[in-house]
């Protein structure tokens, strides 16, 4: 009898769990046939192809940010962490001034450097000084916006050496097997952000602390270290975000990854990850992502919305679509 | 309050002292510059030109003293005024972050006795100031409109956005204008934000959206460069060519190469700064009047005349 219940119980909960980690899912399908209804320009590969690749930096951002906000915290910094990344990332590339695979290699392993080193730092102040993520990370964003644009002078700072540019660029701009690079990047971001979520004691700590932090302490998580780690995982994804960003314009101003933060929890909230933390999806993140690039996309192709009405258009679609995602899950 | 006393009392010792010692038979004047922190590529022109033009000034003219305060909102600008009129000084050039938020911070160091120039935003009460610099945004969508009717004769045309503010309405209202009745059509318009990366966004769309673009309307160089390489990337040759603004230094670099996809641009040069300072100075120096506004034009840089707006030390 007691063997029943509990051989049910579980085959229950996976069934609504696969539900809910679906919904976002079924939002991308309905937005794309909406998208190919507006415009029949919609669904050609190259536009498809170019509005994925687009949602690379935010997607590869967004799997660290889920990792943050499983945990129960925030990161508010990615956008001007982002910008700083970029802009130290070029600065080092034109001062080793060369125009080959290793400066491009060194260059790549400073922007990582960077980006881990940024986010130790907000993960330390968060959990050493005690202090709520909200206002650490709204400090670091400001310090880290200043920093480039004093390393920029308030202009731009622009890769030199043009031999390193076209060397770089088919990293935004080729594709392997006709995948663009930057959308093969953040597939393996995202299934290396899964396994460790999801099959790691590291990921069982991290959404066992989001959900509640007291009884992770009684249980033996190590709430410092991996609280912590979570806030270097955000920073080594903005780190690699960074790597395919580069590429595109070759140029980082102080006005690169502007509001990317608000951007990236959008897209973790969206794929169903829970904005109180103890519970992350790593794929609806990814999917978030995308959703977002597609409906800025449409309300271009549109001809019909104003383009002062862009941004209510764009709101309003963002709620519909958590509108049918609750009603999928209450459904169940 | 007893620190901005005795700072208060400090300066003008110091100032005494100027007055009253070596420098006697000089006219001793103090300018007080007080300008937008370099947030973005165009104020960072502005800080650069004011620096530049502050040695200048202090080379040419003995006695004058320029301080150049810089400030990254409204509000602290505003506190950068009090700062800078505690220091005594004769004449403030303000290029003010917007028109309402500074209208009566700038009058209070008119009460005082101060010179008042303004660049670029004007006050909400005019009669606070002495000189007004102001660009020119109406004219800069006139030239742009112009070229295309000029150049391009007719087809169709993308324009991308900047910012929604008067400053982008202005612009696009007259670009509208001056194309009406000719064969030139905009066939869409979108915000992009001054930004790079909304830039390359929204020229990808178009791209797949619009099978036939004769050029492009880029309204400023930042968005410029986005709209190129995503040009490039579409591979698409129906592009003839594509018009910045501003006139950063790499864009003017390229219209005085000769690149076929940067033909021109159109200015609406950070350098006003410059422009308000000397007239500024003048007023203490020269013998000339010098109260009244000054238009700076929008002016249209081709590869003739692109050598004068091409400042390869300035960041922008």
């Amino acid at each position: 009898m007691t063997e029943t219940v509990l051989r049910t119980t579980p085959e229950k909960r996976r069934f609504t769990v696969d539900m809910r980690a679906l919904s976002p899912f079924i939002a991308l399908i309905v937005l794309v046939i909406a998208g190919a209804l507006i415009n029949p320009d919609f669904l050609t590969a190259s536009n498809i192809l170019n509005v994925v690749t687009r949602s690379a930096f935010i997607a590869i951002i967004a799997v660290g940010a889920t990792f943050v906000i499983a945990g129960g915290g925030l990161d508010l910094s990615v956008g001007s962490m982002a910008a700083l990344v970029a802009g130290v990332m070029i600065l080092t590339l034109n001062n080793l001034g060369g125009g080959d695979m290793g400066t491009l290699a060194i260059g790549m392993a400073a922007a990582i450097a960077l980006g881990a080193a940024c986010g130790l730092a907000n993960g330390l102040i968060v959990t050493f000084g005690r202090i709520e993520p909200f206002i650490v990370t709204l400090g670091t964003m400001g310090i880290f916006r200043s920093l480039v644009i004093w390393l920029a002078a308030g202009g731009t700072i622009t890769m030199r050496s043009s031999e390193l540019r076209e060397l770089y660029r088919p990293v935004y701009f080729g594709d392997i097997a006709g995948i663009p690079v930057p959308i093969i990047a953040f597939l393996v971001v995202a299934a290396i952000g899964a396994l460790i979520l999801y099959k790691t004691s590291f990921g069982r700590h991290v959404i066992a602390l989001g959900s509640n932090e007291d009884v992770a302490r009684y249980s033996g998580v190590p709430i410092w270290r991996v609280r912590t780690l979570t806030y270097v995982i955000q920073g080594i994804c903005v780190g690699i975000a960074i790597l395919v960003y580069v590429p595109r314009l070759g140029s980082a101003t102080p006005t690169t990854g502007l509001l990317w933060e608000l951007q990236a929890i959008t897209a973790v909230v969206i794929g169903g990850t829970a904005l109180r933390g103890g519970i992350g999806r790593v794929w609806g993140t990814v999917v978030g992502a995308i959703i977002l690039e597609l409906v800025a996309n449409i309300m271009v192709l549109s001809n019909f919305v104003s383009e002062f009405l862009v941004g209510a258009v764009q709101g309003a679609i963002i709620i519909i679509a958590m509108l049918v995602q609750r009603s999928l899950q209450r459904g169940r | 309050m007893r620190g901005k006393a005795l700072k208060l009392a400090a300066a003008a010792g110091l100032f005494a002292g100027f007055a009253t010692g070596a420098f006697a038979q000089q006219k001793n004047v103090t300018i007080g510059v007080s300008i937008p922190a370099a947030t973005h590529g165009w104020t960072g022109g502005v800080v650069y030109h004011a620096q530049e033009t502050a040695k200048q000034l202090e080379k040419t003219y003995p006695g004058l003293k320029v301080v150049v305060k810089t400030s990254p909102d409204g509000a602290s600008q505003a506190n950068a005024l009090d700062d800078l009129s505690a220091q005594n000084i004769d004449a403030l050039v303000v290029l003010p972050f917007n028109s309402d938020e500074l209208t009566n911070p700038v009058g209070e160091v008119k009460k005082r006795g101060t010179f008042i120039t303004v660049v670029d935003r004007g006050l909400k009460d005019a009669s606070i100031q002495d000189i007004y610099v102001a660009g020119n945004n109406p004219e800069f969508g006139r030239v742009a409109g112009k070229y295309f009717v000029d150049n391009l004769k007719e087809g169709n045309v993308v324009v991308l956005r900047g910012i929604p503010t008067v400053i982008d309405e202005e612009r696009v209202t007259n670009f509208e204008k001056a194309v009406q009745g000719s064969g030139v059509k905009v066939i869409d318009k979108q915000y992009a934000n001054w930004n790079r990366d909304d830039a390359f966004r929204v020229m990808q769309d178009y791209l797949a959206k619009h099978p036939k673009i004769d050029a492009v309307w880029a309204s400023d160089d930042d968005m410029a460069l986005g709209v190129l390489e995503a040009i490039r990337q579409a591979k698409r040759d129906d592009v003839k060519f594509v018009l910045g603004g501003a006139g950063m230094k790499d864009m003017v670099k390229r219209v005085m190469d000769g690149d076929k996809m940067v033909p021109a641009n159109v200015s609406y040069p950070p350098g006003m700064i410059a422009t308000a300072m000397y007239v500024t100075a003048g007023q203490f120096f020269a013998n000339a009047p010098m109260r009244g506004t000054y238009v700076i034009n929008a002016e249209l840089i081709t590869k003739d005349n692109a050598k004068n707006f091409y400042f390869p030390d300035s960041p922008f």
